[in-house]
């Protein structure tokens, strides 16, 4: 196998998030945390099930761009608020235009709330997903405007707001990882802070400090983001993604 | 008995709808919207409407004509282009007041008022900015030895709830033919009155001859009246009758941040024919470039 990317990597780390998770409905919101779930389901956890993206659960897993497949379910955006979502048998990996060190997420606004300076996605079903169900995070560029000390407004909620909203907030609650380019973090860290899993290879723990807003803690070694296997590979870029369509996203570097 | 018609016309419909009115408007992001009832709208001299919608082009347009005052939403977006421009720009001017929940909220809401009970308790917007921005929210302590503290999510009581179904029959029996419902039928039930535009007006009874019977999602005792727009989600998609139209979506997000007066003027200023008109001779434009 020729080099391995920045790309592959991240969707191997992507997949690793959805390892353990047996049967429940994946939701990976964007094109690498789709493919890291599709990685998944052809490797460490074929019991995942997916959808469209629409209101159709697909059987198999179809390129990136591409949804033709054999239709195993229904799944329309009114079961999934109001059953699957609370029901709990789901892992979401969103987007964060901020995310901070306490792991409260912020796709709403920029600035302050009553008049943004730059308007986002809106709440979407963040406050809802953080609370109900395992939750992931994908930063496509880590940078210090996206990792923060403390998001603007917070959409997804992290585990000390969750402990100050009661025990309603954090019974199903649970923050699993936030998948960068750069590296992939939890939210085990003191007082539930961010704290390094692994590094990607050709990163270091300070390149990741420096593009970072916020202290991040590392408690010892830092171990690299494991490498893909051959089949992982083969499957990235013969089957689901053979346009190459991760390396918009990451870029080699 | 023969049962009495609802067709109407869009402006019979506008004429049902009152300045400061609360208007639930279905569909999902650009799919599906009741957008020929909204132009009939910005034709209209109706304004401060409270607009609760799972917002996409509908909400941008009648915030930027000045029709809206006050949105209830969870997200706006045009699905294949992420931000709704013209609502981002109203929230960036303030040129409205606001009201941000989270999507599963909205549901919970609209499903309190067409239950008619004054909330439904649910574990979404704990802990998150949703409770801060609107200080109107309550929670709720369960009555049960659990004793959790919940949200108290507020029935969303309609006015009026505009929808878009692919076909219906004369009496307001209205069906879906894509792969999502989305939201239609609670609108309906949350609101004191309910329109549906549809792409057909059919007989009854051939709803169910091509279609099966679980597509038939709103029931003529849920709809007050019902007109008939073929391409009247445009530019929204109604699939499996027509999908989005993207070559126009993304015009009109284009003009939306550089000449919105133009386009504005082109394409929204005469009635519903005019407007499909000028689409089509926009559409002969793109094909012969």
């Amino acid at each position: 196998m020729t080099d391995v990317t920045r790309a592959e990597y991240c969707a191997v780390a992507i997949a690793d998030c959805f390892a353990d998770d047996g049967e429940i409905m994946g939701s990976p919101m964007g094109l690498l945390p789709m493919l890291g779930a599709r990685l998944a389901k052809n490797t460490s956890n074929p019991l995942l099930m997916l959808t469209d993206g629409e209101a159709r659960i697909l059987r198999g897993t179809p390129p990136l761009g591409q949804t033709t497949e054999v239709v195993e379910g229904w799944m329309p955006f009114r079961l999934v608020l109001e059953a699957v979502l609370p029901y709990g048998k789901r892992h979401v990996m969103m987007g964060a235009t901020q995310i901070d060190r306490h792991g409260n997420q912020n796709i709403s606004a920029i600035g302050r709330w009553e008049r943004p300076t730059r308007q986002l996605l809106g709440m979407r079903g963040a406050p809802s997903n953080t609370v109900n169900n395992k939750t992931s995070y994908w930063v496509p560029k880590h940078s210090s405007r996206v990792v923060v000390e403390r998001v603007d407004v917070v959409s997804g909620v992290g585990r000390k707001r969750a402990e100050e909203a009661g025990p309603a907030a954090t019974k199903f609650h649970r923050v699993h990882r936030l998948v960068t380019d750069l590296g992939v973090f939890d939210f085990e860290g003191p007082d539930h802070t961010i704290r390094f899993v692994t590094v990607h290879p050709g990163v270091s723990v300070d390149d990741v400090l420096a593009a970072s807003g916020c202290e991040i803690h590392a408690g010892g070694d830092v171990p690299q983001t494991r490498q893909p296997t051959d089949e992982e590979l083969l499957l990235i870029r013969e089957l689901l993604d053979p346009a190459n369509l991760r390396e918009k996203e990451v870029p080699s570097r | 008995m023969k049962l009495p018609s609802k067709e109407m016309t869009l402006d019979q419909v506008v004429r049902r709808i009152d300045s400061g009115m609360t208007v639930g408007i279905g569909g999902w992001g650009s799919r599906r919207k009741p957008m020929a009832l909204v132009r009939a709208i910005l034709r209209s001299d109706v304004t401060d409407l409270h607009v609760i919608s799972y917002a996409g082009p509908d909400v941008g347009l009648l915030l930027a004509a000045g029709k809206a005052n006050r949105v209830t939403f969870a997200f706006a977006t045009l699905d294949s282009i992420p931000l709704e421009p013209l609502f981002s720009r109203a929230r960036e001017l303030g040129s409205a007041r606001f009201r941000e929940w989270d999507e599963g909220m909205l549901q919970t809401g609209l499903r309190a008022a067409a239950q008619r009970v004054p909330f439904l308790p649910m574990r979404a917007g704990l802990g998150s900015d949703v409770l801060v921005n609107d200080p109107d929210l309550r929670t709720v302590t369960s009555p049960y030895p659990d004793g959790e503290e919940l949200v108290a999510v507020p029935a969303l009581e309609l006015d009026v709830a505009l929808v878009h179904m692919n076909r219906a029959d004369s009496q307001g029996n209205a069906q879906y033919l894509g792969p999502d419902p989305y939201f239609d039928d609670l609108f309906c039930m949350a609101a004191r009155e309910a329109y549906v535009s549809t792409e057909q007006i059919i007989d009854t009874a051939g709803l169910t001859l091509d279609a099966p019977l679980q597509s038939l999602l709103l029931n003529r005792t849920m709809v007050a009246g019902v007109v008939e727009t073929p391409n009247g989600a445009h530019f929204t998609s109604c699939s499996p009758t027509y999908e989005r139209d993207e070559a126009f979506q993304r015009a009109y997000a284009d003009a939306a941040k550089s000449d919105w007066d133009a386009f504005s003027a082109r394409f929204l200023s005469g009635d519903e024919d005019a407007y499909q008109t000028a689409v089509e001779a926009f559409r002969m434009e793109a094909s012969a470039v």
